[in-house]
């Protein structure tokens, strides 16, 4: 089956002929018109409908953005945060940076949108610091968007005020996880918060609550005030409604970004029909389907089991080329969609070095506060660089797949399993490389890139 | 650290002093306003000495070590100054799958430097990051606050080409 087409709602501007990020153009192409709407809505029934849209955070875990609205505590008389996660950080990932360099007032205008629902006065941008030109762009256009009585005091004469702010990070990755990122924008080191008591929706920023969500979940905000949740749950498959954008990157001809109805695409007709393929002379060897951190899937591998459609049960048997790629099927084969970051790698790659390249950016970015974390994360490191660059021994697959196992539900943060699961499923998946790499390793072609 | 009474020294420029205070006012809490003051000063200074992080603790109502600690945990802070160019190659996964490590080298060569030292001319320092979320055009360099893209072998010359041409017209 050929791929469907492309359904660009949130990229629909991206890389269009003529199409810049200063407002004029954005109000040429009838921007601001949704939050003029919105203003004279009542919040609660704009939170109905982001309910209605089952709209899931594109940040990475995919969480009901109605549903995480809906924990925010509104009884304490304390001011109500919202934080745009524009750290972009999992390795794979590129939506966001793209989304804020050409169309930055889509992203205003739904964060907008989004503290109008949720009476927000206050809301900053936390944007990563290795985009120092995307936080230019963004001040730009809020200052713009407050000359035109967008944001400030007394929105559209509605008596309604809300500012935003943007702040940068300082390069480190961990102030992508939602806690952490709280502490960094109080002045501190971004080391996350133990879960409970501190949920952000109740204790989140300067201990008030606090709505975090990702930059291009907030841009389906607007899309769904603008046609309503139940059109936008029509889009995409149920459970996993609206577009998702995938970011392809590695072993492809056209690696890239594309934006599809969710679960209307497999990972075989995305890597095949839309990026080409693989290169030339060379097939397909493993794929990581949401971010460096989701478990790998071997070419080759099926999955089997039973799955609803509809209100039926069927049986399935998929190779990793017939996977839906949408939030549910990626689970139910063991890995996740995550933030759409598709790493794709070829017959070229050794796995143990893949892995060694991945290990060493988790050992970068610990954080360091929980022993698992902190000395797995090393050691998973040492042991995987050492195979690579000094002896390696048959033993050491097993040892890397025990240090992982003692990291996740172990620790602070997610960042836990985020830094085993690669080990893990390439231990898994690949354990015959591993176990025999220091014999394969002699004859590797002496030129092969380095990956470590 | 040492703790001194007298007030530590720091020459900013005041467009830089004027977008201090200005900063601070975004934030309910004054500490908020710690990575902001050591973006200003790091870009205005070059790197942040340790009468910045006397000045900052300072400004924002805080102890040294509260200052100290957040230049420590975050990696674009610099303690010390660096070479005029700063080229920050991203060493991840799909910049590396596609030569990242051999654009690091190339850069290396060009300057004849080492991973994170200065160039004996001063011109820059070559670094390695961390995804720099540009993986579909890797490999990806930043310099400065520049992105480039697909950065092979003939463009890592071309911009070395560039940079040298720009450092001659300063002499
Ligand atoms: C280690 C780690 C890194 C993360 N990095 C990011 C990130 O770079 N950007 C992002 O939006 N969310 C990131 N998240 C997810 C956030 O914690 C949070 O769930 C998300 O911002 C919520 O937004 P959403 O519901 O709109 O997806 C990360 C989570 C973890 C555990
Ligand atoms: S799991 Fe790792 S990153 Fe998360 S809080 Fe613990 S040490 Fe820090
Ligand atoms: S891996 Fe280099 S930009 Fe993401």
């Amino acid at each position: 089956m050929p791929a469907p087409a492309q359904h660009r709602i949130i990229f629909q501007h991206i890389d269009e002929p003529g199409y810049s990020n200063d407002i004029d153009c954005y109000l040429r192409n009838g921007g601001y018109e949704v939050l003029k709407k919105a203003v004279t809505q009542k919040p609660e029934d704009l939170r109905e409908e982001v309910k209605k849209s089952g709209l899931r955070g594109r940040g990475g875990a995919g969480f009901p953005c109605g549903f995480k609205w809906s924990l925010v505590d509104r009884k304490s008389g304390k001011p109500i945060y919202l934080i745009v996660n524009a750290d972009e950080s999992e390795p794979g990932t590129f939506k966001d940076r793209y989304i804020m360099h050409q169309d930055p007032h889509q992203l205003i205008e739904g964060t907008m949108i989004s503290c109008f629902a949720n009476d927000v006065k206050q809301a900053y941008i936390y944007i990563r610091g290795e985009m120092p030109e995307g936080a230019r762009i963004l001040e730009k256009a809020i200052a713009e968007a407050r000359a035109k009585n967008l944001v400030g005091p007394n929105i559209l004469g509605t008596g309604y005020s809300c500012e935003i702010f943007v702040h940068r990070g300082a390069g480190a990755y961990i102030c992508g996880e939602e806690t952490g990122l709280i502490e960094s924008l109080e002045g501190k080191r971004a080391n996350p918060r133990i879960k409970p008591p501190y949920f952000p929706a109740v204790l989140g920023l300067y201990q008030c609550p606090t709505i975090v969500n990702n930059v291009e979940t907030l841009c389906h905000v607007k899309y769904i005030v603008q046609h309503g949740g139940a059109e936008y749950a029509k889009i995409g498959t149920p459970g996993n409604t609206g577009t998702r954008i995938f970011c392809v990157s590695g072993h492809v001809q056209r690696p890239g970004y594309y934006e599809f109805p969710a679960g209307t695409i497999t990972m075989g007709q995305l890597l095949n029909d839309v990026c080409g393929g693989p290169l030339p002379g060379r097939t397909f060897k493993a794929v990581i389907p949401g971010g460096s951190s989701a478990k790998v899937l071997r070419f080759g591998e099926r999955y089997k089991g039973k799955r609803k459609v509809g209100t039926d049960m069927v049986d399935y048997d998929w190779g990793v080329e017939d996977v839906p790629m949408d939030f549910d099927s990626l689970a139910m084969i063991g890995s996740m969609g995550g933030s759409g970051g598709v790493i794709v790698m070829d017959d070229s790659v050794n796995m143990v070095e893949a892995l060694a390249n991945i290990n060493a950016f988790y050992q970068h970015e610990s954080c360091g506060q929980c022993t698992p974390c902190r000395e797995g994360s090393l050691w998973m490191k040492k042991i995987s660089s050492r195979m690579v660059h000094g002896e390696a021994r048959k033993e050491d697959a097993a040892l890397l797949k025990s240090v992982a196992d003692q990291i996740p539900g172990r620790t602070i943060c997610a960042f836990g399993e985020a830094c085993s699961w690669p080990t893990q499923s390439f231990l898994i998946k690949f354990k015959d490389e591993f176990e025999g790499y220091a014999e394969a390793k002699k004859n590797l072609p002496a030129d092969r890139l380095s990956l470590v | 650290m040492s703790t001194t009474t007298s007030s530590p020294s720091v020459n900013l420029k005041p467009e830089t002093l004027a977008r201090i205070d200005e900063v601070i006012t975004h934030y309910p809490v004054k500490r908020s306003a710690t990575l902001p003051l050591l973006h200003l000063i790091q870009e205005d200074a070059g790197y942040i000495s340790e009468d910045a992080i006397l000045w900052i603790a300072q400004k924002l109502e805080l102890q040294p070590i509260n200052v100290l600690e957040v230049v420590t945990f975050y990696p674009m802070f610099r303690r010390a100054p660096i070479g005029r160019r700063h080229i920050k190659v991203c060493r991840t996964l799909s910049c590396a799958l596609l030569g990242g490590y051999k654009t690091c080298e190339n850069f290396q060569k060009e300057f004849n430097t080492t991973l994170g030292a200065t160039s004996p001319d001063g011109e820059v320092t070559v670094d390695f990051v961390e995804c720099l979320a540009s993986c579909g055009t890797a490999p990806v360099v930043l310099i400065d606050e520049t992105l480039h893209e697909k950065v092979d072998a003939a463009k890592v010359k071309q911009i070395s080409a560039q940079i040298r041409a720009e450092a001659a017209a300063r002499k």
